[in-house]
C-alpha cells in the first residue's frame, strides 16, 4: 500500500526536523512516503476564524489532488504529520460527507478550478500508521540501539486524538507509547498527555500561552522524564523554544529535551543525528548520550 | 451599552437579539446548541477558562439568551485555542469549538472583534497570506503580527528568531504553490460565505 504525504507549512519551516526524521524512518520501514504534488495550506485554525467555507475549500483542493493519485484502488491514504493539518483535513473530509449544504457549495467551486472530490481519501496520522498498520513488532525488528533506560513522556497534544480521530483513545491515547516501548524505552504515566500546549497563543498572548506549556513541562520534569516526545510541530516549538523565558517568568529551572517521536525512532534505528534533524533542536538529545545501553543526561 | 460607571448595568429585553441563537445554531456544528444543560463541564475542562472574560458555559447561555454584542465583542472566542477538550467531554454533544469559530467569524464580519488584539490580527494576516500564495511562511507571519500589534515584542524575541534562523527553521522568503490560478478560481467561486443564515448584518448595526 502506498502512502501520500501532506507536509503542511510547518514541516517546511519550524518543524523541519519532523519532516527529516519522518521521511528517514518511513524509508527504513520500507514504506516510503510520496509528497502530495502542489499541496496548499490546509486551512488551519486561524483561517477557519475568517471563513469556514474557504477553509473547507482549501482542504478540499488537497483532498481532490490526493484522490487523483488513487488509481484503481478503493481509497488512498493521505498522511498528515502536523496535528493541525491532520485535524483540519480530517474535519473537512467528515463535514463534506455529513453536511450536504457544504458539499453543495464546495463541489461547484472545485469544478470551477477543474477539480473534483468524491470522498475516497482517508486522512491519517503517522502514529496511526506506525501503531496499527506497521505495528510494534516490525518497528522493534529495526532497533539497533535500544533506548534502554530512557524515560519518555509521550505527549500527544490536543488535535491528534480530538475530536475526529478514531484510531486511538481520546482520553488516554497509547499509540505513541506502543512505539516507544518497541524502541526499548520506558514510558511515563502522566495525566497531561493531551493537554493543550497553548497553540498559537505563545505568539499572540504570550503570558497565557507560556503558562499552558509550563504546566506540561513542569509535570514531566517532576515525574522524572528524560525527554518529551511530541507528534506536532507547534507543540514541539512551544514546549522547547520558550523554556528559558518560562524559567524566568516562573522562577523555575526548566531543562527538558523535546523531540519528535520520529527522531527517537531514528536514534533507536541507529541513524545519523544530522539525518534526523537533531541539530535543529534547542535542547539537544544526541545519539552519543544513548550509547552504552543507558541514557546519559547532559 | 458600554461598561462605564453611571451607565445602567441591567439589560432590557429590547437590547437583546432573540434571533442570535438560531443564527448560531444554523451553522454546521451548531445544531446541538439548544441541548446544552449548563452543566459546566466545558468550562471545567477548558485550559483557558481562567483567562476568559466569560467562560464557555456562560457564552452558550448568553448566545441562547440573545446577548449578541457581549458575545461577539468578548475575548473568549479569541482565546479558544481549539483544543476540543470541551467538545469531546460535553455530555450533550454541543460542538463548542465550532460555535467559538462561528462567533469569531461574525465578530470580524460585523467589525466588533477586539481591534488591536493580536489573536484576531494573526487570523487576518494568516488568511491574507494563504489567500494570495496558497501557503504560509511562519517567519513572515510572526513578523507581520508583531509589526501590527506590538513592534516592541519583535525586539524581545529577536534572539530566539536568530537562533531559529541559524538552525534553518525560519526564513522570510515567501512560500508559494505552483498553480495559484487554480486556487484563486476555487476561492473566487466561493466568494462570500453563506453558511450562517443571517439576517442582514447592516440592519443589526442600525438597530443598535
Amino acid at each position: 500500500m502506498s502512502y501520500l504525504y501532506f507536509p503542511g507549512c510547518s514541516l517546511k519551516g519550524t518543524g523541519r526536523a519532523y519532516e527529516d526524521s519522518m521521511l528517514a524512518v518511513f524509508q527504513a520501514l520500507e514504506t516510503p512516503l510520496e509528497e502530495l504534488e502542489d499541496w496548499n495550506c490546509c486551512g488551519a485554525t486561524a483561517y477557519m476564524a475568517i471563513s469556514e467555507l474557504k477553509a473547507f475549500a482549501l482542504s478540499a483542493r488537497n483532498l481532490a489532488l490526493a484522490e487523483a493519485k488513487k488509481g484503481t484502488a478503493d481509497y488512498i491514504n493521505l498522511i498528515a504529520p502536523c496535528a493541525a493539518c491532520y485535524l483540519v483535513l480530517n474535519k473537512a473530509n467528515k463535514y463534506l460527507r455529513d453536511y450536504p449544504d457544504i458539499r453543495k457549495k464546495i463541489n461547484p467551486a472545485l469544478d470551477a478550478a477543474g477539480l473534483s472530490y468524491k470522498g475516497t481519501v482517508k486522512v491519517r496520522h503517522p502514529l496511526d500508521i506506525l501503531a496499527n498498520d506497521i505495528g510494534g513488532e516490525r518497528i522493534s525488528r529495526l532497533v539497533k540501539k535500544p533506548l534502554k533506560g530512557l524515560k519518555v513522556a509521550c505527549y500527544y497534544g490536543c488535535q491528534i486524538v480530538r475530536p475526529y480521530a478514531d484510531f486511538d483513545n481520546q482520553h488516554n491515547p497509547t499509540s505513541m507509547n506502543i512505539i516507544m516501548k518497541a524502541l526499548g524505552a520506558e514510558t511515563l504515566d502522566w495525566p497531561l498527555k493531551t493537554r493543550c500546549c497553548g497553540g498559537s497563543l505563545t505568539g499572540t498572548v504570550q503570558e497565557t500561552g507560556m503558562r499552558l506549556g509550563y504546566v506540561i513541562l513542569r509535570e514531566a520534569q517532576r515525574r522524572g522524564a528524560d525527554v518529551i516526545a511530541t507528534a506536532c510541530p507547534l507543540c514541539q516549538f512551544n514546549l522547547e523554544c520558550y523554556q528559558k523565558q518560562m524559567g524566568s517568568a516562573y522562577n523555575d529551572k526548566i531543562d527538558m529535551p523535546v523531540a519528535y517521536f520520529s527522531q527517537l525512532m531514528g536514534l533507536a534505528f541507529g541513524m545519523d543525528d544530522k539525518k534526523l534533524g537533531i541539530n535543529r533542536l534547542f535542547v539537544p538529545i544526541k545519539s552519543s548520550q544513548l550509547a552504552g545501553g543507558a541514557y546519559v543526561r547532559g | 451599552m458600554p461598561d462605564l460607571p453611571g451607565w445602567r448595568k441591567i439589560k432590557y429585553e429590547e437590547d437583546l437579539d432573540p434571533g442570535f441563537a438560531d443564527e448560531i445554531a444554523s451553522i454546521p456544528g451548531g445544531e446541538h446548541l439548544f441541548n446544552c444543560i449548563q452543566c459546566g463541564t466545558c468550562s471545567g475542562m477548558c485550559p483557558l477558562s481562567p483567562e476568559m472574560d466569560y467562560t464557555p458555559r456562560r457564552i452558550i447561555a448568553m448566545i441562547r439568551a440573545g446577548f449578541r454584542r457581549e458575545v461577539l465583542s468578548s475575548y473568549t472566542c479569541w482565546l479558544c485555542a481549539s483544543c476540543y477538550s470541551c467538545a469531546v467531554e460535553c455530555p450533550k454533544n454541543v460542538k463548542i469549538t465550532d460555535i467559538m469559530y462561528a462567533a469569531k467569524r461574525l465578530a470580524i464580519r460585523e467589525g466588533v472583534a477586539p481591534s488591536r488584539f493580536p489573536i484576531s490580527v494573526l487570523a487576518r494576516e494568516f488568511f491574507n497570506q494563504v489567500h494570495s500564495k496558497g501557503r504560509t511562511n511562519e517567519g513572515r507571519l510572526i513578523m507581520r503580527l508583531y509589526m501590527k500589534s506590538n513592534p516592541l515584542k519583535a525586539l524581545k524575541q529577536a534572539s530566539m528568531g536568530l537562533k531559529l534562523w541559524m538552525q534553518g527553521r525560519i526564513s522570510i522568503g515567501s512560500e508559494s504553490i505552483k498553480r495559484k490560478e487554480e486556487l484563486h478560481k476555487l476561492l473566487g467561486a466561493i466568494e462570500t460565505e453563506r453558511m450562517v443564515q443571517k439576517r442582514d448584518v447592516v440592519t443589526h448595526k442600525e438597530a443598535r
